[in-house]
């Protein structure tokens, strides 16, 4: 099939960027999203013009690096990553609108290139269980019902690519913390920091600029691993009974 | 010093000392712990270590020496440490708990290990392994790691890779994800107590060895592109494996050897280079334009049976139109006592024989069809469509996103890919290379998986060596320190920038025809043509000449657009290809002069008369330990490196021949 693609060129942090129109030929409906871009860049680099900059690094929907806004979808019209959308969801002919994620906490660094770093930071500041290695009890010792243990799996498939922060109209990184904190605040071994730690991340996550949940549900359709909304209800719970000290 | 042998290569002396303990196996360990030094609390954040890569092994080691009070300086290519590929790793963690009582036992496991590495892997070492797996699961359990669980509440296993307990802790097909998120959350908890400094986005390019000693790095701050100098104590190199040598593996796109390489220019000793292992349950290439292979559970060949028509003029037909009289079932008919569940390699090497006997399916591409059926029918008339799905259903679906067909409906078509490499850098028992104050940990080193890895065992080398081996013996080597501080004037210092910025230079300088994928690609099609699943010594000579003309036309023509002091994705890929197109010519020279088939290594001239692999433990029971050398002619250059052999002693387990017939 042959497409138009427009494309967000931005040559770094300070640029002002804009879009660039490109024509592909030829293209296979067995080809990723991203070998489709593969296959632009080696055009342009013959052409003598520089490639066009996108992340991703596993290309089989795990690492969570790739994220495109694609025709204002976050990563394009299936539920899945950008690196496993194929091209047959789309038809000859199609203009396709290529874009980084969109939000003030996720900066663009160059292209389709952004910084998540607010993420790490979120995580930083109070996503995980402290155990020093080595001061572990014996595996065995604490049984975990098996449906809290479904739950924190469930909640723990978070690839931390940010299409919910790119989907939400507000910016929020809720469904991302929330995760996190369903995660954790399921298992018995996450319950000694459950207040401390949701109060926490929520600082951090309103320091780094997200925006508040507004309830419009757009970062669950956009989640490639299907995390529930019901986690930012959890999220809210929690802050809720952590500022009360309830837990 | 020898001559050239076979112009290739030279002997040297061989390994001098392992540092391996002596006494009962059982007790080692725990001796070295004994004997190693200590470093007082209150000294340890005057120490400072550099842990390039944040995988399992990188992160678990972060977090680990963190805690215990050391300044840790992390680096990563990635944009989070998170992304470490070993989030990619699907089946599971094997250790030896033993909770089924179904026999199974720290010295099993060691037992499965070295006989699964087909006797190619250190005693010793591999002992260790399978003694501290148990703490792994308690380790990782405490952290939060949702293992899959059963109803009363207590942990599941399987079991997995042909062994017969079950040992392996997993979380459904995502167990590498969470392990790495337990890890990574364990060492941002270290960045918030301030012990471990993160440096996202950056990339390692040279180490910097100073009076003998590893004291530090230089890195590529691949936002800004400014050349940064970092100094430590100690360097430890958790960069990963080199699958990506072959251009198309299950490894992530920015998977490199640089690391690894540059050390070992700067005289660190590889080890086995040339054992890689192929895993044949991966989705076919579909043409030229794939970038990546994926690879699918071989849990698959529980159910599903391989097949290839008998005529090739059957090959392009719609396979459920091919009679049952008309398929050759050909595992099955070629072993049938183990069928579809032979080991991984004999199931690569016969489903390649077979698409070279022009019986594969699929797209042609080039001139080829690289593929055999999966087929699941019989499977779904036996079981039920429901059952099938519920155990098959993520795979069969992750299947069909890919290749558009429904493996309910088509058989699925599978073809061998290049998944994880078991050679490295070599390292003693402490896991320090050959450079003193360089370690290397993970898949990043030679240790442990001889010449074949088990399944769902890569995840418990690289948390092992993480979470309990390196701290444990890095703290021998750190109790001298902290050493002399290095001035950034220094000689060496400058001469390990000025090789960085010379190499960054020449990339961008060159502007000549050809991209890098185009080199990478072409290095590719060389590795995996003469040094995959199959090795002679007529296509490994042929290959070695292939990659030194590669090379020297890419120093020619190849071009790298933009400038150095930006975000440039084709300099950072330049600059891993340049190591690919040396690493692959040693490879090859490790392949040739290994002329026996062991493990994940198969020479064609060493075989039995039903064409199994053939050992030859009289000759070749040693670790090949290579030492950089190169001759240069005019623009051409040719490696010439020095074998150091370490030989392969057998105290507790004794050599056997696999037969799987």
């Amino acid at each position: 099939m042959n497409l138009t693609l427009k494309i967000w060129r931005q040559s770094g942090p300070d640029d002002r960027g804009d879009f660039a129109t490109y024509d592909v030929r030829d293209i296979s409906d067995d080809m990723s999203f991203l070998e489709m871009l593969d296959v632009l860049n080696e055009d342009l680099i013959g052409k003598g013009q520089e490639p066009v900059a996108f992340d991703s690094d596993c290309r089989e929907g795990i690492c969570g690096t790739c994220g495109l806004m694609i025709s204002g979808q976050a990563h394009g019209p299936e539920v899945t990553t950008t690196c496993q959308l194929h091209m047959r969801s789309f038809s000859d002919g199609e203009t396709i609108t290529v874009e980084p994620w969109r939000a003030s906490s996720f900066p663009v660094l160059r292209d389709l290139v952004v910084d998540r770093s607010a993420f790490d930071r979120i995580i930083q500041s109070g996503g995980y269980i402290s155990v020093n290695t080595g001061a572990a009890p014996e595996a065995h010792s604490v049984p975990v019902p098996k449906a809290n243990a479904d739950r924190a799996f469930d909640t723990a498939t978070c690839i931390g690519c940010g299409a919910c922060v790119a989907a939400c109209p507000n910016a929020s990184g809720m469904l991302f913390m929330g995760a996190k904190i369903a995660h954790l605040g399921e298992l018995p071994q996450g319950q000694p920091e459950r207040d401390s730690r949701v109060v926490s991340m929520v600082n951090q996550h309103d320091a780094e600029g997200f925006g508040g949940c507004t309830n419009i549900g757009e970062c669950a359709a956009a989640c490639p691993k299907e995390i529930p909304l019901d986690v930012i209800n959890q999220l809210n719970k929690d802050f809720r009974k952590a500022k009360k000290g309830a837990h | 010093m020898s001559d050239l042998i076979q112009d290739l290569y030279r002997e040297g002396e061989p390994i001098a000392d392992t540092k391996c303990p002596d006494g009962p196996i059982e007790n080692r360990w725990t001796e070295a712990k004994f004997e190693n030094k200590l470093v007082n609390p209150s000294n340890r954040r005057k120490l400072s270590v550099i842990i390039v890569g944040t995988g399992l092994a990188g992160g678990a080691a972060a977090a680990t020496l963190g805690e215990a009070g050391y300044h840790v300086k992390s680096f990563c290519y990635q944009d989070s440490p998170r992304r470490a590929h070993s989030i990619a790793a699907q089946g599971g963690i094997n250790a030896a708990k033993n909770y089924n009582d179904d026999g199974d036992s720290t010295y099993r496991l060691f037992y499965d290990t070295v006989k699964g590495g087909d006797y190619r892997s250190r005693e010793t070492n591999v002992y260790r392994l399978a003694e501290v797996s148990t703490a792994i699961i308690d380790q990782c359990v405490a952290q939060g790691v949702p293992f899959a669980r059963e109803y009363g509440g207590l942990l599941d296993n399987r079991s997995f890779g042909g062994v017969q307990v079950a040992r392996t802790f997993y979380a459904r097909g995502q167990t590498g994800q969470q392990l790495l998120i337990g890890a990574y959350q364990a060492m941002e908890r270290q960045v918030t107590a301030g012990t471990v400094e993160a440096f996202t986005r950056h990339e390692m390019l040279e180490v910097i060895v100073v009076d003998g000693r590893a004291r530090g790095i230089i890195a590529r701050d691949m936002v800004t592109g400014e050349i940064e100098t970092h100094l430590a104590d100690a360097v430890v190199l958790a960069s990963g494996g080199y699958g990506n040598v072959y251009f198309l593996s299950t490894n992530a796109m920015g998977c490199n050897v640089t690391a690894t390489w540059r050390a070992h220019r700067k005289g660190a000793y590889f080890g086995n280079p040339c054992y890689t292992q192929i895993h044949p349950t991966c989705i076919p290439v579909s043409g030229e334009h794939q970038a990546k292979l994926t690879l699918m559970s071989e849990s698959l060949r529980n159910d599903g049976r391989i097949w290839v028509p008998k005529n090739r003029d059957d090959c392009d037909k719609d396979p459920r139109d091919i009679p049952e009289e008309d398929r050759d079932y050909y595992l099955e008919r070629i072993y049938p006592a183990f069928g579809n569940l032979v080991p991984r390699d004999i199931a690569s090497r016969q489903a390649k024989a077979m698409c070279d006997d022009g019986r594969g399916v699929g797209p042609k591409v080039g001139d080829f069809r690289r593929g055999v059926y999966l087929d699941f029918a019989d499977a779904m008339e036996r079981l039920s469509r429901d059952q099938v799905a519920a155990k098959y259903g993520n795979l069969f679906d992750m299947y069909q996103r890919i290749t558009g067909e429904s493996p309910y409906e088509v058989p699925m078509r599978i073809y061998p890919a290049v998944h994880y490499t078991m050679g490295g850098l070599w390292v003693d028992y402490d896991l320090e290379t050959t450079i003193p104050g360089l370690f290397a940990a993970g898949e990043a080193n030679f240790s442990d998986h001889g010449a074949n890895r088990l399944g769902a065992s890569s995840l418990m080398q690289c948390l092992a060596d993480g979470y309990f081996v390196l701290p444990n013996t890095i703290r021998d080597y750190l109790a001298a320190g902290p050493f002399e501080k290095v001035d950034e004037q220094h000689e060496a210092v400058v001469e390990a920038r000025a090789e960085v910025t010379g190499r960054i230079e020449k990339l961008l300088s060159i502007n000549g025809e050809r991209t890098v994928d185009s080199f990478h690609r072409e290095l590719g099609h060389i590795m995996w043509e003469y040094c995959g699943m199959e090795r002679s010594e007529e296509g490994l000579n042929k290959a070695i000449e292939l990659i030194r003309s590669l090379r020297a036309e890419f120093w020619r023509n190849v071009r790298v657009l933009g400038s150095a002091d930006t975000l440039n994705q084709s300099l950072e890929k330049a600059g891993r290809v340049v190591d690919f197109l040396e690493l692959g010519e040693l490879m090859c020279i490790d392949a040739l002069h290994r002329r026996e088939s062991c493990g994940g290594h198969f020479r064609a001239e060493s075989q039995t008369e039903d064409g199994e692999a053939l050992r030859d433990d009289d000759k070749f029971a040693y670790v090949a330990a290579w030492e950089f050398g190169a001759d240069r002619t005019g623009d051409d250059v040719a490696l010439t490196p020095t074998l150091h052999k370490e030989d392969l002693v057998y105290n507790f387990i004794e050599l056997k021949q696999r037969s799987y017939k």
